[in-house]
């Protein structure tokens, strides 16, 4: 139940994300000053935290959005089975964010 | 209790319209967005810390570029699709609900245009 919001939740904040896509990319195409911005912008600590939660998003949705593939093909269905499933993409989807992130982190500081 | 036959029930509240499609191009797309997506992310890590010049020699590659059009066409395609359910299912006054839909739409070809452009601008334009 609660997975099933947040998907929700997260899509839109990934539709939202598109334009931080958008702005990465045309930044890249129109010069070196303007990368520059984008990369000030996002090392500032809430370019940090809208990266971070661009990053949740994007792994909340897409392992869920794996759990929901698997009830389109028939299974999973069981209570106990979609609970624990449910859990399973919370936590994983936390572990996978941090660990990007981290891995950012370090790529960032050498 | 009606006596009305079922198939009378629902005449005149019009067709299904899309009907199934939105449902199938929105799994075929989530499909596609599974690698797609983790592409991204690995690619994007590598390019963090980087300046420009990393990121046009990225996106100079032909097999990336490729790879990042059609993350941002399957991308802005499964967005549109799901923004629209979710304006449908809180949105009722008839009006606005299509105004929010209509905006959708222009929200995802002008980010997907515009992003495509500046993609195949570096794509196209040889590296000094």
């Amino acid at each position: 139940m609660a997975a099933s919001i947040t998907h929700r939740a997260t899509g839109m904040a990934l539709a939202a994300g598109t334009l931080l896509l958008a702005w990465w990319v045309i930044a890249a195409a129109t010069g070196s000053d303007a990368y520059e911005t984008f990369q000030h912008v996002a090392n500032q600590p809430l370019g940090q935290v809208v990266l971070f939660s661009f990053l949740w998003s994007l792994s909340f949705h897409l392992l869920n959005g794996i759990r929901h593939l698997f009830w389109d093909l028939g299974y999973g269905f069981a209570v106990k089975t979609a609970f624990a499933t449910g859990v399973l993409v919370f936590l994983l989807s936390l572990a996978l964010a941090v660990s990007v992130f981290w891995m950012g982190y370090m790529a960032r500081g050498t | 209790m009606s006596l009305q036959t079922p198939l009378h029930r629902v005449e005149g509240l019009g067709s299904a319209k899309a009907g199934t499609g939105e449902f199938w191009r929105q799994r075929v797309t989530a499909v596609a967005l599974v690698p797609l997506s983790i592409w991204f992310v690995w690619s994007a890590l590598a390019l963090v810390g980087g300046n420009q010049d990393n990121a046009l020699a990225f996106f100079g590659n032909p097999t990336n570029a490729v790879l990042m059009l059609l993350f941002l066409i399957a991308g802005l395609y499964h967005m549109s699709i799901g923004v629209q359910i979710v304006i449908e299912d809180y949105v009722h006054q008839p009006l606005l609900k299509i105004t929010c839909i209509i905006l959708t739409r222009f929200f995802a070809l002008a980010v997907g245009v515009a992003t495509a452009f500046a993609l195949l601008k570096i794509a196209f334009e040889p590296l000094t």
